[in-house]
C-alpha cells in the first residue's frame, strides 16, 4: 500500500458510485439482531452516552429522594434501610455508571472524528466494552428493585462491607459489578490510547491535536493506571466474602486500611478522570465561541498532563482522620495544594483567551461560564480540606458533600451539558432549542447553588454525611429545607435539557455540517456523520484545519484508500506521518455473546464460586469464535 | 446579558448571606469551647477571607474578559506578552501566594494540636459499638475503674487523653466544639486529646458511616469543675444501689426475668451482659439511645417497649412486658443513680 501525494480537493473524484461503495462497506446491519452486531465507533459512543445519561437520571432521582428525606428533622419518608441503599447507589451509579462512561462515550464518539479517522483501533473490543457496561448497570440497578442493593456506601469501607457486618448479597453485587464494569472502562481507555496515538490524520502531529483529544488521551492513561487498584481491592473483597480469605479481617491479621489505600489510590484519580475530559470540552467550546485560537495551547496541554500525574499523589488526603502519622500526611497536604497551580494555569489561559473576544453567548458557552463560577468555589474548598487540622473538622460532613458536588457538578456536569448542546447537531443532525437551553442553564445554575452552598454551613455546624435523619434540636432543619427546594429547581433545570433533547430529535432545526463555525475535523463530516465518517481522510496542516480551509488554503486529502473493505490510515506517533493501512473487522455478534458469557461469571459468583469456572470456559469459547481467522479481504 | 449578570450577582450574594450569619449550634465547629477547635477556627476565618477574595478576583477578571468587547465593534484581545503575564500572575503566583502560608500555618497548627500529653494525664477509653459508645475510665496503671455509655465527663481545663478503639466496624469520634475527628479503627488504638476550656455539655457524633443506625449514634460530653467531676467519678465507681422498696425489688426481678441481663451489666448484681450499655448508673445519664432522646421515664418506657420505633435497626429487641411489669422495671432503673 502506498500513499499518493495528497492532492487538492478539486481533483478528487466524488462519484456517487464511490460513495455508495463506502456506504456498503461501512454500514451497520439493520434489524434487531443486527443491532447486537454493531461495532461502529459512533454507534458505540452514542450508546455509551445515552445509557450513561439514563443512569444519571436514575441516580438523580435517588438524589432527590435523599434530599426529600433530609428536608426536615426526623422524617419518616425512607427510613435507614432504604436511605442507606439510596445514598450508596447514588454515589456508585454517579461515579462508576455515569461519570466515567459518559466521558468515555463522548471520547469514543468524537476522538476518531476529531483526529480524522473512520473508526477506532479495535471496534469489536469497543462493542464488548459497551455490553459489559450495560449488563453491569442493569444488574446493579436491578438489585435495588429486588431490595438487595448494596448499602455500605460507594466507598464500601471494610469491615462494614465484610460478610459479618453486611450479610446478604448487597455488597457482593457492588464488588462484582464494579469489577465487571471496570473491564469496560479499561477496554475503552486502551482503545482511545491506540486510536489517538496511531490513527490520526496525516499531518496532525501531537502539537496539532485538538485539546479535547489531548484530554481524552490523558483520561485514558489515568484509567489504565488507576482502575487496576479498585479492581484489586474489590477482588480481594470478593474473595473475603466468597471463599473466606482474610485480607481485611482484623482478627486474622487482615488490614482495613489496605482497603482505604487501594480504594483512594483509585478514587482520587477518579475525580480527575472525570474532570480532565471536561477541561478538554471547555477549551473546545471556548475556541469555537470566541472564534479565535486559544491562548496557551502548550500550557493547557501541559497542565492537563500535570493534573493527571499529580492526581496519583493525593489519595491519603481522604484518610487524614484514620490516625496515620502526621509527617507522612503532610506530604499529601503539600501535594494536594500543588494541584492548584495547573488548575490555575488552565483557568487563566481561558480568561486570557476570553479577554476582549467577541463571544457568542450560545447555550454551550453559558454552561462553560457557569462552570467557572462553580468550579472556582469547589477548587478553593478543595484546598481548604487539604489542611489536616481543618479536615478533621469537616471530613465526612456536609461541607465535603458541598465541596465535591461543586467540583463534580460544576467541574464535570456543567461542561458536559455544554458539550452536549455543542455536539448535539453533529450527533443527531438537529439543533437543540437555544431558548430552552438558556432556561435550563439558569434554573440549573441557581438550583445548584441553592442546593449545595448551604451545605458548607451545615457541615461546619456539625452535620455528618450519610445520616438518614437528625434530631430537631440540632437546628439543621432550615438549611436542609432550602437545599431540598434548590435540588428540585436543579432537577427542573436538567429536566428541561432532557425534554429539549428528545424534542429536538423529532422537531429540531436541521443542522449544517458546521453550524457553530468550529475549527476541528469532526465538523468536516456530515451532520450526523456518514457511516464512514469522512469520504476522504483529510490531511492536516495546522491546529485549526477548518478555519484554514475557510481562508482557502490548500485542502488536501489522502487518496488511495480502498473503499471495498474497512481501511484506516495508520500514522506515526509524534508527527503523524502515514506509515500504513489497517483493515478493521466487520460487524459480528460475538462481542455481545462474549460479554453475556463474562457477565454470567460475574453475576454467578454473587451466589457461588463455581460460576466463575463455568463462565471461564464459556468466555474462552466465545473468544475463539470472535477471533476466528476469517479475513474476507484475503480472497481478492 | 447585563440582566443575566445581575441575576448571577444576586444569586451569589443571596447564597452567601446565610453563610455570614451566626454559626452557633449545638454541634458547631465554629463555636469552639476547647483549644484544638479554637486553633482550627483561627485557621478557618483567614482562609475563608482569602478564598472569598480569590473567588471575587477570578470572577471579576472573568467578567471583565467577557464584557470588554461586548459593545465594541471588534475584539480587544490581549497581546501575547500580556496574556503570558496574566497566566503567570493568576495561574502560578496567585495559587502559590495563597497556598504556601495556608499550608505552613496548617502544618504548625497540626503540630500544636497533636502535641503529646504528659504521661499522667487522665485517660478515657472509648469503644465504638454498633451504634453506641462504651466509655471506660482508666487509672494510671490502665485498669478500668468506671464504665458508662454514651456520656463522657471530663474536668474543665485539663487535657484528657482518649484511647479510641473499635471491635467491629470503623467509627469516628468527633466533638466539633472541642476537637476534630479521629477514627476508631478495628485492630488499632488511635489516641487523641481533648481539652474543654469552659464548663458545658457538648454533643459529639459518629462521623464515619457504620451501618444502619449511623445517623443516631451520638454522645454527650460533660465538662465540669474538677470537684464536681471527682464527685461524679466516685459515684460511677460504686456498684449499683440496692433496691430500696418492694416495688424496686420486683422491678429488679422483672429485669432478670425478661432477659435484660443477657446484654446489660449492672455492677453489684449478677447481670454482666456485654452487648449493650452498662446500666449501673443509668438514671444519672442525660440521654437515652446514644443521645437520641432525653432520659425521662416516658422515653425510657417507650425505648424498652419498642426500641425499633426510636432507632430502627437498633440491636435492642422489643419486649412484651405487661404494663405493671414495665412500671416496676422503670421504677427500678430510675433508682440506679
Amino acid at each position: 500500500m502506498t500513499f499518493e501525494k495528497p492532492t487538492n480537493s478539486r481533483d478528487v473524484i466524488d462519484s456517487p458510485e464511490e460513495t455508495s461503495r463506502l456506504e456498503r462497506t461501512w454500514h451497520s446491519p439493520g434489524g434487531l439482531l443486527g443491532w447486537f452486531t454493531h461495532v461502529n465507533q459512533r454507534m458505540i459512543g452514542k450508546r455509551f452516552i445515552i445509557t450513561a445519561f439514563c443512569f444519571f437520571l436514575l441516580a438523580g432521582i435517588l438524589g432527590i429522594l435523599i434530599r426529600l428525606q433530609l428536608a426536615g428533622p426526623e422524617q419518616k419518608l425512607l427510613g435507614p434501610e432504604l436511605y442507606n441503599q439510596f445514598f450508596t447507589m447514588h454515589g456508585t451509579v454517579m461515579m462508576f455508571f455515569f461519570a466515567i462512561p459518559v466521558m468515555e462515550g463522548f471520547a469514543i464518539y468524537f476522538v476518531p472524528l476529531m483526529v480524522g479517522s473512520r473508526d477506532m483501533a479495535f471496534p469489536r473490543l469497543n462493542a464488548f466494552g459497551y455490553y459489559v457496561y450495560l449488563i453491569g448497570g442493569i444488574v446493579l440497578f436491578g438489585s435495588l428493585l429486588l431490595s438487595m442493593a448494596p448499602n455500605a456506601g460507594w466507598f464500601n469501607y471494610v469491615p462494614l462491607s465484610s460478610k459479618l457486618y453486611s450479610p446478604g448479597y448487597g455488597v457482593d453485587v457492588w464488588t462484582t459489578m464494579i469489577t465487571f464494569i471496570e473491564v469496560s472502562a479499561l477496554t475503552a481507555a486502551v482503545e482511545l490510547i491506540v486510536t489517538t496515538l496511531r490513527m490520526r490524520a496525516p499531518g496532525m502531529s501531537l502539537n496539532r491535536m485538538p485539546l479535547f483529544v489531548w484530554a481524552a488521551l490523558v483520561m485514558s492513561f489515568m484509567i489504565v493506571f488507576a482502575m487496576p487498584a479498585v479492581i484489586v481491592s474489590s477482588t480481594l473483597l470478593i474473595l473475603d466474602r466468597l471463599v473466606d480469605t482474610q485480607f481485611f479481617i482484623v482478627e486474622s491479621g487482615g488490614e482495613p486500611l489496605l482497603w482505604q489505600h487501594l480504594f483512594w489510590y483509585f478514587g482520587h484519580p477518579e475525580v480527575y478522570i472525570i474532570l480532565v475530559p471536561a477541561l478538554g470540552m471547555i477549551s473546545t467550546i471556548i475556541i469555537t465561541f470566541t472564534r479565535r485560537p486559544i491562548y496557551g495551547y502548550t500550557a493547557l496541554v501541559l497542565s492537563v498532563v500535570a493534573i493527571g500525574f499529580v492526581s496519583f499523589g493525593l489519595w491519603v488526603h481522604h484518610m487524614f482522620t484514620t490516625g496515620l502519622p502526621q509527617l507522612g500526611m503532610s506530604f499529601f497536604t503539600a501535594a494536594s495544594v500543588t494541584i492548584a497551580i495547573p488548575s490555575g494555569v488552565q483557568i487563566f489561559c481561558w480568561i486570557a483567551s476570553l479577554w476582549g473576544a467577541k463571544i457568542r453567548f450560545a447555550t454551550p458557552m453559558l454552561w462553560v461560564l457557569g462552570f467557572f463560577a462553580i468550579f472556582v468555589i469547589g477548587g478553593l474548598t478543595g484546598v481548604m480540606v487539604a489542611s489536616i487540622p481543618f479536615d478533621t473538622q469537616v471530613h465526612d460532613t456536609f461541607f465535603l458533600v458541598a465541596h465535591f458536588h461543586y467540583v463534580l457538578i460544576g467541574g464535570a456536569v456543567f461542561p458536559l451539558i455544554g458539550a452536549t448542546y455543542y455536539w448535539w447537531p453533529k450527533i443527531t443532525g438537529r439543533m437543540m432549542s437555544e431558548a430552552a437551553g438558556k432556561w435550563s442553564f439558569w434554573l440549573a445554575f441557581i438550583g445548584f447553588n441553592v442546593t449545595f452552598f448551604p451545605m458548607h454551613q451545615l457541615g461546619l455546624e456539625g452535620m455528618p454525611r450519610r445520616i438518614y435523619t437528625y434530631v430537631e434540636e440540632m437546628g439543621w432543619g432550615d438549611l436542609n429545607l432550602l437545599a431540598t427546594i434548590g435540588s428540585l429547581v436543579l432537577a427542573t433545570g436538567f429536566g428541561i435539557t432532557l425534554i429539549n433533547a428528545v424534542w429536538s430529535v423529532f422537531r429540531g432545526r436541521r443542522a449544517e455540517p458546521n453550524p457553530w463555525g468550529a475549527p476541528t475535523l469532526e465538523w468536516a463530516a456530515d451532520s450526523p456523520p456518514a457511516s464512514y465518517n469522512f469520504r476522504h481522510i483529510p490531511v492536516v496542516h495546522s491546529r485549526w484545519p477548518l478555519w484554514d480551509w475557510d481562508t482557502d488554503r490548500e485542502r488536501a486529502v489522502v487518496t488511495g484508500l480502498r473503499n471495498d473493505r474497512r481501511e484506516v490510515v495508520l500514522t506515526s506517533i509524534l508527527d503523524a506521518k502515514p506509515v500504513g493501512v489497517q483493515v478493521l473487522p466487520a460487524p459480528t455478534i460475538w462481542p455481545f455473546v462474549s460479554a453475556v458469557a463474562a457477565s454470567m461469571g460475574f453475576i454467578g459468583i454473587i451466589f457461588h464460586p463455581i460460576f466463575f469456572v463455568i463462565a471461564f470456559f464459556l468466555v474462552a469459547f466465545t473468544l475463539v469464535a470472535w477471533f476466528w481467522p476469517r479475513r474476507p479481504w484475503r480472497n481478492d | 446579558m447585563s440582566f443575566s449578570q445581575h441575576v448571577r450577582t444576586t444569586v451569589l450574594l443571596g447564597a452567601t448571606a446565610p453563610f455570614l450569619s451566626a454559626c452557633e449550634g449545638p454541634q458547631s465547629a465554629l463555636d469552639p469551647a476547647g483549644s484544638a477547635a479554637e486553633l482550627i477556627t483561627r485557621l478557618w476565618w483567614p482562609t475563608l477571607f482569602v478564598a472569598t477574595l480569590v473567588t471575587l478576583l477570578v470572577l471579576t477578571l472573568l467578567a471583565v474578559a467577557i464584557f470588554r468587547a461586548h459593545r465594541q465593534r471588534s475584539a480587544l484581545p490581549l497581546n501575547a506578552r500580556q496574556s503570558r503575564n496574566l497566566v503567570i500572575a493568576g495561574g502560578i503566583i496567585l495559587p502559590l501566594a495563597a497556598t504556601i502560608p495556608f499550608a505552613l500555618s496548617s502544618f504548625s497548627i497540626g503540630r500544636t494540636m497533636d502535641a503529646p500529653l504528659p504521661q499522667d494525664a487522665m485517660t478515657v477509653e472509648v469503644i465504638g459499638k454498633q451504634w453506641w459508645w462504651e466509655v471506660h475510665y482508666l487509672d494510671e496503671a490502665g485498669n478500668r475503674i468506671a464504665t458508662t455509655a454514651n456520656e463522657i465527663h471530663i474536668p474543665v481545663g485539663e487535657a484528657v487523653r482518649f484511647l479510641l478503639k473499635s471491635d467491629n466496624v470503623i467509627h469516628s469520634f468527633w466533638l466539633p466544639n472541642l476537637k476534630g475527628k479521629t477514627d476508631m479503627m478495628p485492630g488499632r488504638t488511635n489516641v487523641t486529646s481533648v481539652t474543654a476550656d469552659e464548663p458545658g455539655v457538648y454533643r459529639g457524633q459518629c462521623a464515619e458511616y457504620c451501618g444502619t443506625q449511623h445517623a443516631l449514634m451520638a454522645f454527650m460530653l460533660v465538662a465540669e469543675e474538677p470537684e464536681a467531676f471527682d464527685a461524679w467519678l466516685d459515684g460511677q465507681r460504686q456498684p449499683a444501689t440496692m433496691p430500696q422498696t418492694e416495688a424496686q425489688a420486683s422491678g429488679r426481678d422483672v429485669f432478670f426475668e425478661a432477659g435484660c441481663a443477657g446484654c446489660h451489666t449492672i455492677r453489684g448484681t449478677s447481670a454482666s451482659g456485654d452487648l449493650g450499655p452498662d446500666l449501673t448508673h443509668i438514671a444519672s445519664r442525660r440521654t437515652l439511645a446514644s443521645a437520641t432522646v432525653p432520659n425521662r421515664i416516658g422515653h425510657l418506657g417507650g425505648w424498652i417497649t419498642d426500641p425499633q420505633h426510636v432507632k430502627p435497626g437498633s440491636r435492642m429487641p422489643p419486649s412484651d412486658l405487661s404494663p405493671v411489669e414495665l412500671k416496676t422495671l422503670l421504677g427500678y432503673l430510675e433508682s440506679l443513680e
